[in-house]
């Protein structure tokens, strides 16, 4: 059996360069996506903890944590394409608007 | 500990990170996309490892079946270009960003180092099978439940008001 | 009970009129606003010869401040010391009250005359009545604010209001003294109570006392117009003349006096105070005796000399004379007011004339009054045997007598130079209101029996009221007091030479007056003279050392510390604002890779906090 915390640093990665890509890419999709790797590390740690502990309460979380995932891909994604209709860009420094 | 699960395990978690670092680093979305696809069935594997066969097969349903597929979706349609041709308005902002991140990196490191875990529990069979998970689900769980649906509802909506565009 | 009504009756006079104003008729009028004063004036005469008056008769009213160990209680006391007053205040005040109504008789503002004067007789009988210095302070101000009403009383007359003005602002300077004084002294022993200050006087530390004494002293050159205060009092001449007998000669402006007399124990326990008052009246004295030496008005002469008088009686408070200066406050308020109301009957007579260059040859047609100013001026001229002498020489004596052998023997001296002063001034005055030729064409007409009655009492009491203190009389008024002062002072007699020094002196200063200014003769003094009419050149001195710098201290807080500082700061803190504002805007990039990269240090620095606990 691998030790826990070996998948809790793997997952510890993940997040952190779903992090940077956050933070450095200027593509909305790929930010996107990024997300979406930051939440399935997440995923990673609850289930790893779940394990870990015995209790299923972890899974049903991450049973959750899909279905939220999935509904804000929906959303967001619908989002992303109202702004390129109108601005043609789906690079997010071009939308400044709040900008004070 | 066998020899086979750790190998698994290798093979999972490299896989894991070799689209990890595809995502964020490839030039054209498209790729990031599939890189993603990557992650997605390498966590898979790692559920199975941990036990929770259905997650697992939730994972590749719900995340590689629909999501991805959406976000490729998308792509096609936005045609999207990589949107690094303009010169950035933020210089500073990937040093930093490499920085913060890195800092946070150590940080949750160092909170793992000293985590002493005790031995795993021994669990039955049936541990994180549709039956068990189902039944925590519909049981303790039923009302989250009943609100992730009315979420969902939501979403299809907003989507559709969204996506539909100005009205003539 | 019956010390209650002295001060209810002309209380109730005062309401009564002045609500009723408009409804009464006249003989109404006059009859409450003097009867409720002669009223008062029996009352009081029932009062004073109760025997426990001689130790002190307390009536308490109600209590009136109680703070944790400080109280003061509201109370009347009649003892000695305040029967001279009660009862100078209430007669002399009927006197003028009756004089009133024939004065005022034209007048439309009748009524509001005769309350505002019952309202003044009042708030002096409760001065002097309080048995705690807080109700002195009470009544003080509040013959301060009648002041201002019968000063100002002919309100839509530019002068008048603006003398009403000045009378109160300079009162309040002194009264501010007043004040501090009080506090420190409630400070010191715990208490106001009258009785209580005198039992405690000899546990103050000297120059607690001296503070103490002073700063009320300051307040009591407020209100009796000694200097550096006295700018108000010339100025108040221009109420209406009975106003000026009652509240500018008799009875306000002693109440400084008086005040003293009442806290006397803390003056005697401040050695340092005690020679400052005889130093400041006997300069006073002749300070106001050279000026009203060239005044031209009638009116001023009576008021300078009256701030003279009052000079005497704080001489005689300072030499450890206080009952020779109480005995000089009654005579000056018998021959004082004669003074005024004669003065009052020409003004009445001649059309409200009082400039002396235009009267004269008025010794026919006003016979009984100049009578009855001869009277009052050979009183003020300390001429024997009218009431002046006995209580100007007994002040005289005693001041050789204590400052023997020291500086103070100064005062003496400055005493004698201004009575003979005194006279050559009262004297021009007569020869030349009432001497021919006259400068004026008029024929006027004596006084009603009204005004004349009043003068005529007076005029009997400014001859026989010396009796109060004569030797052969027993001197009663004299030995009361001296019972109630009780101060350790050895006597020698007083040689005989200096007894006959002071009447002596006033008949040479009459003499020469009457040879100086025969036949209206105006006698040119030239540049001392002139120096006299600029009020020793005070005036100069005032402004250069006092109005100069205030309004340059007000220009300077207007400008430097108002909007130098005060407005930076202001301003500043609002810059200051808006700087900081300005830069939190450039948070707001709008970019969201900045904002994630917010969160993000805000949650590693979240973690950091978490790992280092």
């Amino acid at each position: 059996m691998i030790p826990i915390p070996y998948y809790l640093a793997l997952s510890a990665v993940l997040f952190t360069m779903g992090v940077v890509g956050v933070l450095t890419r200027r593509n909305a999709l790929v930010v996107f996506m990024s997300i979406e790797l930051m939440l399935n590390s997440v995923n990673l740690t609850f289930v790893a903890f779940a394990r870990q502990l015995g209790s299923l309460e972890g899974q049903v979380t991450v049973f959750f944590v899909m279905v939220i995932a999935a509904v804000e891909v929906v959303v967001g994604l619908s989002i992303i394409i109202a702004i390129f209709r109108i601005r043609d860009t789906v690079d997010v420094d071009d939308v400044d608007l709040l900008r004070g | 500990m066998a020899a086979i699960e750790v190998v698994i395990f290798g093979a999972a978690a490299v896989g894991a990170l070799a689209g990890g670092l595809g995502v964020v680093l490839a030039r054209a979305p498209i790729r990031a996309a599939l890189a993603l696809l990557l992650v997605l069935g390498s966590l898979a594997v790692l559920y199975l490892l941990l036990a929770a066969q259905f997650i697992a097969v939730l994972q590749v349903i719900i995340y590689a079946g629909a999501i991805v597929v959406l976000l490729l979706f998308v792509v096609m349609l936005l045609h999207a270009r990589t949107g690094e041709a303009r010169p950035t308005k933020l210089p500073r902002q990937r040093p930093v960003g490499f920085l913060l991140a890195a800092v946070f990196l150590a940080a949750v490191v160092t909170a793992l180092r000293d985590a002493a875990p005790p031995p795993l529990p021994a669990v039955g069979q049936g541990f994180g099978t549709a039956e068990s998970v189902a039944g925590v689900l519909f049981t303790r769980y039923v009302l989250p439940f009943e609100l992730a649906s009315m979420v969902l509802v939501v979403g299809i909506v907003a989507a559709v008001v969204i996506g539909r565009g100005a009205r003539p | 009970m019956l010390l209650i009504l002295i001060m209810a009756f002309p209380l109730a006079g005062w309401l009564l009129n002045g609500i009723f104003a408009g409804r009464l008729r006249r003989p109404a009028v006059s009859l409450i606003g003097a009867g409720s004063v002669g009223l008062s004036f029996a009352a009081a005469l029932i009062a004073v010869q109760r025997p426990e008056v001689a130790s002190g008769w307390r009536v308490p009213l109600w209590e009136w401040i109680s703070a944790g160990d400080f109280s003061v209680r509201l109370g009347l006391l009649l003892d000695p010391l305040s029967t001279v007053m009660v009862l100078v205040v209430s007669g002399v005040g009927f006197f003028i009250h009756v004089y009133s109504i024939g004065y005022m008789g034209d007048d439309p503002a009748y009524s509001r005359y005769f309350s505002y004067l019952n309202l003044f007789l009042a708030s002096m009988l409760l001065l002097v009545l309080g048995d705690s210095l807080l109700t002195l302070f009470v009544g003080w101000e509040l013959v301060g604010l009648c002041s201002y009403l019968l000063i100002g009383f002919w309100f839509d007359r530019e002068r008048a209001a603006s003398s009403g003005r000045k009378a109160f602002v300079v009162n309040r300077i002194g009264d501010a003294a007043f004040l501090l004084g009080m506090i420190l002294l409630a400070l010191t022993v715990d208490t106001l109570d009258l009785t209580r200050v005198a039992e405690s006087a000899s546990m103050v530390a000297p120059t607690t006392a001296a503070v103490i004494t002073l700063l009320l002293f300051a307040g009591a050159t407020g209100k009796s117009a000694q200097l550096p205060l006295y700018t108000w009092l010339p100025d108040a001449m221009e109420g209406p003349t009975p106003v000026s007998a009652l509240i500018h000669a008799a009875t306000m402006v002693t109440a400084g006096v008086y005040m003293i007399g009442r806290v006397y124990p803390l003056f005697l326990r401040a050695e340092v105070t005690l020679p400052v008052v005889a130093v400041v009246g006997a300069v006073t004295a002749l300070f106001a005796a050279t000026i009203a030496l060239v005044q031209w008005d009638l009116k001023r002469v009576l008021a300078f000399s009256t701030i003279s008088q009052l000079g005497y009686m704080f001489l005689g408070m300072g030499i450890l004379a206080p009952e020779a200066g109480m005995f000089h406050l009654t005579t000056q308020a018998f021959f004082k007011a004669l003074l005024f109301l004669a003065a009052g009957s020409v003004m009445h007579a001649m059309g409200g004339i009082i400039d002396m260059r235009r009267l004269g040859g008025l010794s026919g047609p006003l016979r009984w009054t100049m009578w009855g100013f001869l009277i009052g001026a050979l009183a003020m001229a300390g001429v024997p045997p009218f009431a002046g002498f006995f209580s100007k020489d007994l002040i005289l004596e005693a001041a050789f007598e204590r400052t023997q052998g020291s500086p103070l023997i100064l005062v003496w001296l400055a005493g004698v130079v201004t009575a003979f002063v005194t006279s050559v001034y009262i004297a021009r005055a007569a020869i030349m209101t009432f001497a021919p030729p006259a400068a004026h064409h008029a024929h006027p007409h004596e006084a009603p029996s009204v005004m004349g009655w009043p003068m005529a009492t007076l005029a009997v009491l400014s001859t026989a009221g010396g009796f109060f203190g004569a030797q052969v009389a027993g001197r009663p008024l004299l030995q009361s007091l001296e019972r109630f002062f009780a101060i350790e002072v050895h006597e020698q007699g007083a040689p005989t030479w200096l007894i006959i020094l002071a009447p002596a002196v006033g008949l040479v200063g009459v003499v020469l007056g009457y040879f100086a200014y025969r036949g209206r003769r105006e006698v040119r003094l030239g540049a001392v003279g002139t120096f006299f009419e600029r009020h020793w050149l005070l005036d100069p001195l005032y402004d250069r050392a006092i109005v100069q710098p205030a309004k340059w201290l007000g220009l300077t807080l207007a400008t430097g510390v108002e909007l130098g500082a005060i407005d930076r700061v202001v301003n500043g803190v609002g810059a200051v604002v808006a700087r900081t504002g300005g830069a939190l805007r450039r948070l707001q990039t709008g970019y969201v890779r900045n904002y994630a990269a917010g969160i993000l240090a805000g949650t590693v620095l979240l973690l950091g906090y978490w790992l280092l606990r």
